[in-house]
């Protein structure tokens, strides 16, 4: 057990960390998710389930993930060395297949027989689709139109694995918008229906079980490191749109003052650009959307921006409420990385490691480039490579010139 | 003491019929004619008055009141605006209930006290707030009864039971029954299932019940009035402010369009109980 004084030991009994969480859902979910934190408490201690999405998670997603020392970019910024958590070598090819796995388990045991989701860049659309696929049940994905269109090969394979994909075309067509689309059609077909969410967003226990089911990034990562170089990491680095594979490398760190920890956000074409940013730390304030209380992009009538980023699964005007709660007590800190760094980050990773980011990613890799020409050589910052980029090479081809 | 929410629910019970509760969205489709619609209300039959806080997020509502919270947003309208509107109406009408409804990010970012206190000095009487379910009572709901201001809670047909008691324990005025798990403007499976409902309900508290989402036409509105104490209509009025328009625009025929059909479901409502 943590102690007292343990950053790790939120949300509470109301779903809070701090101010931050909550059960902010119309009363047609409510018994929903108090039925959900019940069966998911029984999970948590029911040795077969346990069992079940350890063997899954070696055999089917591959864990545990390398832990990769970056040679070249080491010697290319010249300070710190540099590593990467390999989560884009997963099955599906990120992190997000971690949580759809544990909560796949969780609408089975549930007796769900359909399973929808919210996708920004896909990754979480094509890890639900694949699960869906495996555990042969029926799935709609909720995608922006904007960001159908964006992600183009993430699409495709979701319509594969027999997704039905739904483009929104509400507001921005983006993340924000495919989310309140689920969260209709999960109040709509309620008996039926398990929402999937994809991010530590949401009512609770949403933010609290995501975040478990991501927390396996850290504590691998932990004991590689400590193998590998016989202390712990003097920073870890990750993307935060909704935060969850940020919050996952994070969680086991939160106690170890010792280890500084940063999260990218999203700086769009810059902070100081009124929406055109999708930094909700930086450039945000606390709010109620999406079922939490959190930092969120709004104007003065609390009115919800769309928000700005050339990462689609980075662009969302709000964040994971533990995030908001470490933002306050300056555990972590967050800092904005605009397109243009995001951009730079991915193309000297993808020639100098020959290995191709995902544009999320990209923002946490820009981080490092920062810091680590400003740390000793005998010190080490890790990133979490949370996604690979084949689903950005187009869009990315595009801003390069490279297509037409 | 009274308040003009039970004045209402006591004289239409004394008179035997249901009462009607009209949904516009405040400041749609822009904020003179929102006014005007509003104005027009009472005299077209409506005893209740829920008018829309507008929300860019509306996660609870169908098409059509997702366009007309975007219309009043694009005209300009504020949770102050909308707050405004209520201090007008006030002017000529001191007994028609009013009854905000929509989300509670406008109000947090507003900031609660300062809402209630200017809530309850324009003159609203009660608020149903979608994504504040009882768990989170101690954010809107407890101030709000300090405040002298009514709470309305929705129930729905997964509150089942067991959670009766808890959604019931802080609602005030009435309780408003959402006849079907969906958003606004979905259609009702099954009519016998909602007087049941009600029925359970009433079973709970002695509060009035009035039922809500589906209810399209005169003729709905005459068959729900028969199971509960009254009825609540929105997507088909927001509906008829989006046909009036013309070009985008509020056209002459707006206003008239709003009361004549609040009129017409009125006088289903009439035979509820014929």
């Amino acid at each position: 057990m943590d102690g007292i004084n343990s950053l790790r030991n939120g949300p509470d009994e109301h779903g809070r960390f701090g101010l931050y969480g909550g059960r902010f859902v119309a009363e047609t979910l409510m018994p929903l998710i108090l039925d959900l934190e019940k069966e998911y408490r029984a999970a948590k201690v029911d040795p077969e389930y346990v069992a079940e999405l350890k063997n899954l998670a070696t055999h089917y997603t591959g864990r545990p993930s390398p832990l990769y020392f970056a040679e070249r970019l080491t010697e290319h910024l010249g300070g710190a060395k540099v590593w990467f958590k390999r989560e884009e070598l997963n099955h599906t090819g990120s992190h997000k297949i971690n949580n759809c796995l544990g909560q796949i388990l969780l609408a089975k045991r549930m007796g769900k027989t359909r399973i929808i989701a919210e996708t920004g860049a896909g990754q979480h659309g094509v890890a639900t689709a694949t699960v869906c696929a495996k555990f042969d049940l029926p799935c709609t994905i909720f995608m922006g139109a904007t960001d159908v269109e964006r992600q183009m090969p993430n699409v495709l394979r979701m319509k594969m694995l027999g997704a039905e994909v739904r483009p929104v075309t509400a507001g921005a067509g983006t993340l924000k918008d495919a989310m309140n689309e689920a969260l209709r059609d999960w109040v709509t077909n309620v008996d039926s229906t398990y929402y999937l969410i994809g991010t530590a967003a949401g009512p609770h226990p949403y933010p609290e079980m995501v975040r478990d089911f991501q927390s396996v990034i850290g504590t691998e990562l932990k004991e590689q490191f400590r193998e590998r170089e016989g202390k712990l990491p003097d920073a870890v680095v990750a993307c935060v749109g909704g935060g969850s594979n940020a919050i996952g490398t994070f969680h086991a760190f939160l106690d170890d003052p010792e280890v500084a920890i940063y999260g990218a956000e999203a700086g769009g074409h810059g902070v100081d650009i009124e929406n055109g940013h999708a930094a909700s730390m930086t450039g945000g304030r606390p709010g109620v959307l999406h079922g939490n209380r959190t930092y969120l992009l709004q104007d003065d009538d609390g009115q919800i921006l769309e928000g700005h980023s050339i990462s689609a699964g980075l662009d969302y005007p709000g964040v994971g409420p533990e995030h908001s709660y470490l933002h306050d007590t300056k555990r972590v800190t967050y800092a904005p990385i605009t397109d243009t760094e995001a951009l730079e980050a991915f193309q000297l990773c993808t020639k100098m490691e020959g290995i191709i980011p995902a544009l999320e990613s990209a923002h946490g890799l820009a981080q490092v480039m920062k810091l680590a020409p400003t740390m000793a050589k005998d010190q080490s910052v890790v990133l979490c490579l949370s996604g690979r980029g084949d689903k950005d090479v187009e869009s990315v081809g595009k801003y390069l010139g490279l297509l037409k | 003491m009274t308040t003009r929410i039970d004045r209402v629910f006591a004289s239409a019970k004394a008179a035997n019929r249901p009462v009607l509760a009209a949904y516009v969205m405040g400041g749609d489709p822009d904020l003179a004619t929102g006014q005007a619609i509003m104005n027009a209300l009472p005299q077209a039959g409506a005893d209740i008055i829920e008018l829309g806080l507008p929300f860019s997020d509306p996660m609870a509502d169908g098409v059509a009141i997702q366009m007309g919270g975007q219309r009043a947003l694009a005209a300009g309208q504020t949770l102050r605006g909308v707050l405004g509107m209520v201090e007008e109406f006030r002017r000529k009408d001191e007994t028609t209930p009013i009854v905000l409804m929509g989300y509670y990010n406008p109000i947090y970012v507003f900031g609660v006290e300062k809402f209630l206190a200017t809530a309850k000095e324009a003159g609203v009487d009660g608020l149903i707030i979608v994504d504040l379910p009882a768990e989170e009572d101690a954010e809107l709901c407890i101030p709000a009864l300090k405040a002298g201001i009514n709470f309305i809670r929705l129930t729905t047909p997964t509150t089942d039971d067991a959670r009766l008691p808890v959604v019931l324990e802080n609602t005030s005025g009435f309780v408003y029954y959402v006849s079907m798990n969906g958003t606004t403007g979905a259609v009702i499976k099954s009519r016998a299932a909602v007087g049941e409902s009600v029925q359970r309900i009433k079973a709970h508290t002695e509060l009035p019940v009035i039922v809500g989402f589906g209810i399209k036409t005169a003729d709905d509105a005459a068959e729900m009035g028969r199971h509960a104490d009254g009825i609540a209509v929105g997507t088909v009025i927001v509906d008829a402010v989006a046909k009036s328009l013309v070009d985008g625009k509020a056209s002459d025929r707006t206003v008239g369009a709003v009361r004549d059909l609040v009129a017409d479901l009125a006088a289903g409502l009439k035979r509820a109980r014929a």
